[in-house]
């Protein structure tokens, strides 16, 4: 079997779980997870600590395998030995810390690295990597030592250094929790430039409920299980469900589900802060 | 007062970047024609070779364009050692007494001993001084791994010992950052790490380095996953951004080099 027809990334009933030093299981991370992802499609992946999203996270690139269940990337099952390379060049992997995968001691240089274990010839490898450099907008930084770049600086390189090997898929395990607000700014519009400009399918594992609103498809995930999954206006209409789940609801969703309750005729797919304001003056205007 | 200052602006290496003839050299080059130097030194046993070394040596630097002064800034930490080593063979060895005091007797013999010595160690630390102030620890790194290729039938694992010195030189400014932030960290909560006797100096150094090591673990965890995410495999089949390429030049630095330092260590 090849998975789901039109899907490009499918998770089919996968369980995990860690096992201890003893070869004993410790603790299930995912039960019977189910996931579709379609090609060019922009997926947020939000839950607490402890929710399986970065162990779902790693079974995408193969970095873990399924204790049951299967995944198929572009046709190719994960556990399949053979395809392993080809999965890790096709669904590229950015990480939290942006120290911690920054291998080489000057920007180009990193960069270069993944074309360099694919093998590619060095003109090829150089033109890769300027060209990576220039997406992520830093090009002037290409002789750069890692440790001169601010945090934002450093995972934009991070994705760089992903972009380079030319993925299909880019899966971002919270690129921004280590960030400040600028740092996190700057990361969020390449993530968002690199779907809509050059048509990467994003999985995005966040804790920060504004920037899943931005994805087209919102999963939530509880104890190892998918508990919510569907449009951001949608998902993040039950608040309640959010809140129980110990996740924060963005200060404007929560502002419209009050007024709403205060019976003012505000539209369900309120997210923004600019949506907000164009649903205030439009009600304005019909009064 | 505070060492912590001091680390920020720490460089790796002394690499002075340029664009010199020896900059421009093939690190492959420099490296043997550093390596035969320092080989050909231990040969030289005539003021006239060790004059003939140095004024090739210095044409080197003339060649390189780095002021003078940083070369002798290598030798600042040794200068005692120079002495000591001078000292010793000037006043132990026997032979002609030029004079005497007590037990000491400096001899013509020792005198000329010592002085050879002394530049024969001057004359190391400069010459190697050279090769790592024109050439950058990443090309260094390139040059050592491809010099190392062909041993790699008798189990000299090249590749690995590139890789683990350029991770090196990307995480030293980290951890030295860590460091910092461990240790004000630790001075805001009272620790001390200035008083004391070398014991209990050596003591006040634990609470900073158990959180750092456990912090390079986590790191080195966290970067071998990414490392595999990004295809990494080993050095089979493995190509480079950075092509190392011998060019004329270096074919000439390298033999006449070669012919130059070997005619010095057998005939001087």
């Amino acid at each position: 079997m090849m998975g789901n027809k039109d899907s490009f990334i499918t998770v089919d009933k996968v369980s995990f779980s860690y096992t201890g030093e003893s070869g004993a299981a410790e603790g299930t991370a995912l039960d019977q997870v189910s996931l579709n992802i379609a090609a060019g499609e922009f997926v947020a992946i939000v839950g607490h600590n402890g929710s399986g999203k970065s162990t779902l996270a790693k079974h995408l690139n193969g970095l873990l395998l399924p204790t049951s269940g299967d995944v198929w990337v572009a046709g190719m099952n994960t556990k399949d030995e053979q395809h392993r390379w080809d999965i890790r060049q096709t669904v590229g992997m950015v990480f939290q810390n942006p120290d911690n995968q920054i291998v080489a001691a000057t920007v180009e240089e990193d960069v270069a690295f993944g074309p360099e274990n694919l093998g590619l010839p060095t003109e090829l490898i150089r033109s890769r990597v300027d060209e990576a450099l220039a997406v992520v907008g830093m090009s002037e930084y290409a002789e750069a030592p890692p440790h001169s770049l601010s945090g934002g600086q450093k995972q934009r390189v991070a994705i760089a250094g992903v972009i380079a090997m030319r993925p299909r898929c880019l899966v971002l395990d919270e690129p921004t929790a280590m960030l400040d607000p600028v740092g996190r700014r700057e990361v969020m519009e390449t993530i968002s430039r690199l779907n809509e400009e050059e048509g990467i399918t994003v999985v995005l594992i966040t804790h920060f409920m504004d920037e899943a609103v931005k994805a087209h498809r919102v999963v939530v995930m509880d104890e190892g299980k998918i508990v919510q999954e569907g449009q951001p206006a949608a998902v993040f209409q039950e608040i309640d469900l959010l809140r129980e789940l110990r996740l924060d609801v963005p200060p404007v969703i929560e502002l419209a589900s009050r007024l709403r309750a205060k019976s003012l005729a505000l539209p369900e797919a309120i997210l923004t802060v600019d949506e907000m304001v164009t649903a205030l003056c439009q009600l304005r205007s019909e009064v | 007062m505070v060492p912590v200052a001091t680390f920020r602006h720490i460089t790796i290496g002394q690499y002075i970047p340029g664009e010199s003839l020896l900059h421009r050299l093939d690190p492959r080059t420099k490296i043997l024609v550093t390596l035969l130097l320092v080989v050909g030194l231990f040969f030289i046993d005539t003021y006239l070779g060790y004059g003939l070394a140095a004024l090739y040596i210095a044409l080197a630097i003339f060649r390189s364009g780095i002021p003078p002064r940083f070369l002798f800034r290598g030798l600042r930490p040794v200068i005692i050692i120079i002495l000591l080593t001078f000292m010793l063979n000037s006043f132990m060895t026997e032979g002609e007494i030029l004079w005497q005091w007590g037990f000491l007797t400096l001899t013509k013999e020792g005198l000329s001993k010592g002085g050879m010595l002394a530049i024969r160690l001057i004359l190391l630390i400069v010459g190697t001084s050279i090769l790592t102030l024109t050439t950058s620890p990443l090309a260094l790194t390139d040059g050592l791994e491809s010099l190392l290729r062909p041993g790699k039938r008798i189990g000299i694992p090249a590749h690995e010992l590139a890789m683990m010195m350029t991770i090196a030189l990307r995480f030293i400014p980290t951890l030295l950052e860590e460091t910092e932030k461990i240790m004000k960290a630790q001075m805001a909560r009272g620790a001390d790490f200035e008083s004391g006797n070398l014991l209990q100096r050596a003591r006040s150094l634990l609470p900073l380095l158990v959180p750092l090591f456990v912090s390079a673990f986590r790191r080195a965890d966290d970067l071998a996953v990414a490392m595999e995410a990004r295809c990494y495999r080993g050095g089979e089949g493995r190509t480079k951004l950075k092509q190392l390429a011998f060019h004329t030049t270096d074919f000439l630095v390298l033999v006449g080099s070669s012919f130059f330092v070997l005619w010095l260590a057998f005939s001087m």
